[in-house]
């Protein structure tokens, strides 16, 4: 009998498994205890049973946080569903703590249901140390007044039965635990065991599995519910991997060969990742000295050869943007990627924010055009590389790719891309440049010049970040500078007329419009349904191109009675006394698409450094809903 | 006649003029030391046979910086103190490519400081020449670091407070430095020498070139200028050889083996007399661009096989 079967043998009759549509777990635990290989394995069982998942990091600032701090959280949460999941969603279902300080601080942030079961390990009721015990005896009787259904799981003593030091093997205890109580299937459990120790020594794979097997028999035994969350299976190979990893996979996709980067928090896992693979085949990444570096070596390197990226966050772009500007006025292609997080200065580096958008977009001194680009998905963090790639290249211009901390870390699965030898970069020109011809020869309608590659005979020439005439030539003749700054902004045109207009999700039109960019994507449209299906007329409009922004989209606000943006960066609270109509600082896209369209949009944000739940923002357009009701 | 023969052939006909490597008229002040260090230069791209269009001047922002204007080869005149890491790029993505730094003692050794030190270290196969004037010229007379203390400047007008930095010192303190040498504008056959050595040499060359700004600070080297006895050559037969015609003028001088790091080290810290020719030269450095590109083709299908790998790394099979 093998042990599915003995463990099916063994069935608890009073356990009552309650099918669901959707559930929100969270795992907990000190720094280094291994919460987070245990959420992101649970997320991995569950999407090849075919449900939807989307898992999020729950990251401590520091590397090794005092032990049992509410600081020090380390964890994972996963939201698992029948249908596709987008975002992180709404506040926990269930939660598993290691220790009770580490789950306090996820109980004060508000990120539980009221109700939420909670299985927490009890060993600390029996501490030798009178303050922890103290501490534990205190939490548990808060938890139980505040109506939290608390089970105490002695993870510890369970563990010690299979091996001699359980702090390393809780996580699969646990693991366990949750195979259990999702009904997830133990056939798969074991793979993955098998898959993340794959390097290790079957005797390591061996324990693990016998503590997942313990963990669900102690599930079976002890506790008397459970649920069943449908799937159906994928029918075609599904890819679960982070935004972090999605932009790596996209750059060795694009056919660009280099990659500069400065270790910086929360972009650098892209470049660890790619340092990994990338000189397999023929890639590299180079470690600058610091961002200025990166950024001018990456200039280099594509002035010189393909197109180069350079990876960063808020603070190395505001360090990069000098480089930026000389590879705009000297139209060098280049991929700037920013995975934002919180500002200003140093902010909050490891949670997310959407603040960069107006210094990507006006960033660097002077009139500096570029293209910026927001990844949307984890799916959206691969494709837009290959396409920044392309427009770069097209346009000898500097795109910038806009993610964030909550796409660097989150997982999805998505559909396995489909290599395509179109999104690699062609070969540099080397051929002799036709006689007579510029470096700068710009196109009177699209701005476009022939980029002259180093090596090309008859090409010579010496490229400046002073202003120059088409043969680039240094020239402060009035007339040759407004040529210059024409052609470099005609590009944003030319670029433009070849978008496609966004679609509308939801009814084209209607009572209220929500638009969006980047990270928020998910959790925006799945309040728009939410709100659907509560009978209102909702749509939502979400961009990848910011700019240029494509054609179509004054088309659609002026179709809807409201219009409000959703980001995740500072507004002013129209409800503060010294805020009105003449100082109110509005979120970064509603600027944007006020200044554009004029259109009176509001809009609504968040700087809570996590990711906007959607019923958050369903509580927001029904107030702004309601509110245009009693006007009208 | 063989391929082979007749590519010698037509290389070997290939020699250009002088006048084939000149851009632009320069611009610089009247006696501007900088017009000696071009004029070594386009020296240097003829007789070495460089051809133009493998050719890259970079730069950053200064009087040194205009340099690539006046060159008829590629030419990257970028921002102020970041001409070392765009010349890496450069580098690293173009082996093929001849690549020559033209900076000043601000733009060096001042806003781009921490790309000096580093690029000592990557030791990439690029010859720097440090155009050294002791000022800043193009903003209109500035104190440098490498100023004499007391330097009167439009910042400093009592004089400069700080001792002057060597980039002599600093460059050979540096782990991976592997070429350094000292020249003087006006003595342009030994300039010449530098930096043909420096060029031949593969790793990054370092050249810190004496340059005499009239405008701003005429009398700064001309105690040096006018009594060759202040100037000390650095000989040997793998280093600087001093003609017979100038070795009448410039007869103060010892022989110094560009091996000894030490001797190096202690010759560099000598302010006067001003040593001239090669302090250091290691041809066994390793260079970056050698152990990061070591032979991997960059093919569609090797991409398309590591992509196919690191996907099957991630995928969920149905």
């Amino acid at each position: 009998m093998n042990a599915a079967a003995e463990l099916m043998g063994s069935r608890n009759t009073a356990k009552q498994v309650v099918t669901i549509g959707e559930a929100v777990v969270e795992i907990m635990s000190d720094s280094g205890e291994g919460a987070q290989k245990c959420g992101q394995s649970f997320g991995s069982i569950a999407a090849r049973m075919g449900n939807g998942v989307w898992t999020v990091e729950i990251i401590p600032a520091e590397i090794q946080p005092p032990a049992r701090s509410i600081a020090g959280a380390s964890g994972n949460r996963i939201r698992i569903g029948s249908k596709r999941v987008t975002n992180g969603g709404d506040e926990a279902d269930l939660a598993i703590a290691f220790n009770e300080q580490v789950l306090l601080g996820r109980v004060n942030a508000g990120e539980l249901k009221p109700g939420c079961i909670i299985l927490l390990e009890s060993m600390w009721a029996d501490s030798a140390d009178p303050k922890i015990a103290a501490q534990y005896g205190e939490t548990l009787a808060r938890l139980l007044a505040e109506g939290y259904r608390v089970h105490e799981v002695p993870m510890e003593s369970e563990c010690r039965k299979l091996v001699s030091d359980p702090r390393k093997g809780k996580n699969m205890f646990v693991l366990g635990m949750l195979c259990n109580l999702y009904s997830l299937d133990m056939d798969l459990a074991r793979d993955q065991i098998a898959f993340i120790f794959g390097k290790k020594a079957d005797k390591i794979i061996k324990s693990n599995v016998a503590l997942l097997e313990a963990g669900h028999a102690w599930a079976e035994h002890n506790l008397d519910f459970g649920f069943r969350v449908p799937a159906v299976r994928a029918t075609e190979p599904q890819l679960v991997i982070n935004g972090n990893t999605a932009v790596a996979l996209g750059v060795l996709a694009s056919g660009m060969d280099i990659c500069a980067m400065y270790p910086i928090t929360p972009a650098t896992s892209a470049s660890h990742y790619l340092s990994d693979v990338f000189e397999r085949s023929g890639g590299l990444v180079h470690q600058a000295e610091d961002e200025i570096a990166a950024c001018a070596f990456a200039i280099g390197a594509s002035y010189a050869g393909k197109v180069a990226v350079t990876i960063t966050s808020g603070p190395g772009y505001s360090l990069k943007q000098e480089g930026i500007g000389l590879a705009v006025m000297a139209e060098i292609p280049l991929v700037v990627v920013d995975v934002q997080r919180g500002g200003p200065s140093t902010g909050q580096p490891t949670k997310s924010e959407q603040s960069d958008l107006l210094t990507v977009m006006f960033g660097s001194h002077g009139d500096a055009p570029k293209v910026v680009m927001a990844a949307s998905t984890i799916e959206d963090c691969f494709h837009s590389m290959i396409t920044a790639r392309r427009i770069a290249e097209t346009f000898n211009m500097v795109v910038v790719v806009l993610s964030d901390a909550s796409l660097a870390t989150a997982q999805q699965p998505f559909p396995r891309p489909e290599f395509n030898e179109d999104w690699l970069a062609p070969p540099i020109d080397q051929n002799p440049v036709p006689e007579g011809a510029k470096p700068y020869d710009w196109d009177p309608v699209t701005g476009l010049s022939r980029r002259f590659v180093p090596g090309q005979p008859g090409g010579m020439h010496t490229l400046t970040g002073l202003a120059h005439d088409r043969s680039s030539r240094v020239a402060y003749d009035p007339e040759i500078n407004e040529q210059g700054m024409h052609a470099r902004s005609l590009k944003l045109a030319a670029l433009q007329k070849m978008l496609t207009p966004p679609k509308v999700f939801g009814d084209d039109e209607g009572d209220l419009l929500v638009v969006g960019w980047g990270s928020t994507k998910g959790a925006i449209e799945e309040s728009v349904e939410r709100m659907r299906a509560e009978g209102h007329k909702v749509s939502s409009l979400h961009l990848n191109f910011l700019q240029p922004m494509a054609p179509g989209i004054k088309e659609i606000l002026h179709r809807f009675r409201q219009v409000i943006t959703i980001e995740a960066n500072w507004s002013d609270l129209p409800e503060d006394p010294l805020i009105d109509e003449t100082n109110r600082r509005y979120s970064a896209l509603a600027m944007l698409l006020r200044a554009r369209y004029l259109v009176d949009i509001d809009c609504w944000s968040e700087v809570r450094g996590r990711p906007i739940k959607p019923g958050s923002i369903c509580a927001v357009l029904r107030q702004r809903l309601a509110r245009e009701e009693q006007r009208s | 006649m063989s391929t082979a023969t007749a590519c010698l052939q037509h290389l070997f006909a290939e020699q250009r003029s002088l006048e084939e490597y000149q851009g632009g008229v320069p611009r610089w002040c009247k006696g501007c030391g900088d017009n000696a260090i071009l004029t070594a230069l386009q020296r240097l791209c003829r007789d070495e046979g460089l051809r133009p269009e493998k050719t890259v001047f970079v730069s950053g922002i200064g009087c040194s910086s205009r340099l690539p204007h006046y060159m008829r080869t590629y030419g990257f005149h970028g921002i102020h103190g970041r001409a070392l890491p765009i010349a890496e790029g450069i580098k690293l993505a173009r082996p093929d490519l001849h690549v020559f730094v033209n900076t000043g003692d601000g733009d060096c050794c001042s806003i781009g400081a921490a790309h000096w030190i580093h690029a000592i270290r990557y030791n990439m196969n690029i010859t720097v020449l440090l155009h050294d004037n002791h000022i800043y010229g193009l903003t209109k007379k500035q104190v440098s670091p490498t100023s004499p203390i007391g330097t009167k400047s439009n910042t400093t007008p009592r004089g400069s407070y700080l001792d002057a930095m060597s980039p002599l010192t600093v460059t050979l303190g540096i782990q991976n430095a592997s070429f350094v040498a000292q020249a003087v504008d006006w003595i342009p056959e030994s300039l010449f020498q530098i930096v043909t050595a420096a060029f031949r040499h593969r790793g990054l060359s370092f050249v810190r070139i004496l340059q005499r700004c009239p405008e701003f600070v005429g009398s700064m080297f001309e105690p040096w200028v006018h009594d060759p006895q202040r100037m000390l050559m650095l000989t040997h037969e793998n280093g600087l050889k001093v003609s017979p015609a100038l070795q009448k003028i410039y007869r103060n001088q010892i022989v110094h083996d560009p091996l000894d790091i030490d001797r190096a080290r202690e010759i560099a810290s000598s302010e006067d007399p001003i040593p001239v020719g090669i302090l250091y030269h290691n041809p066994a450095v390793p260079c970056y661009e050698d152990l990061r590109r070591a032979g991997m083709l960059r093919t569609t299908d090797s991409i398309r096989s590591s992509f196919e790998a690191e996907l099957d790394k991630f995928t969920v099979w149905p």
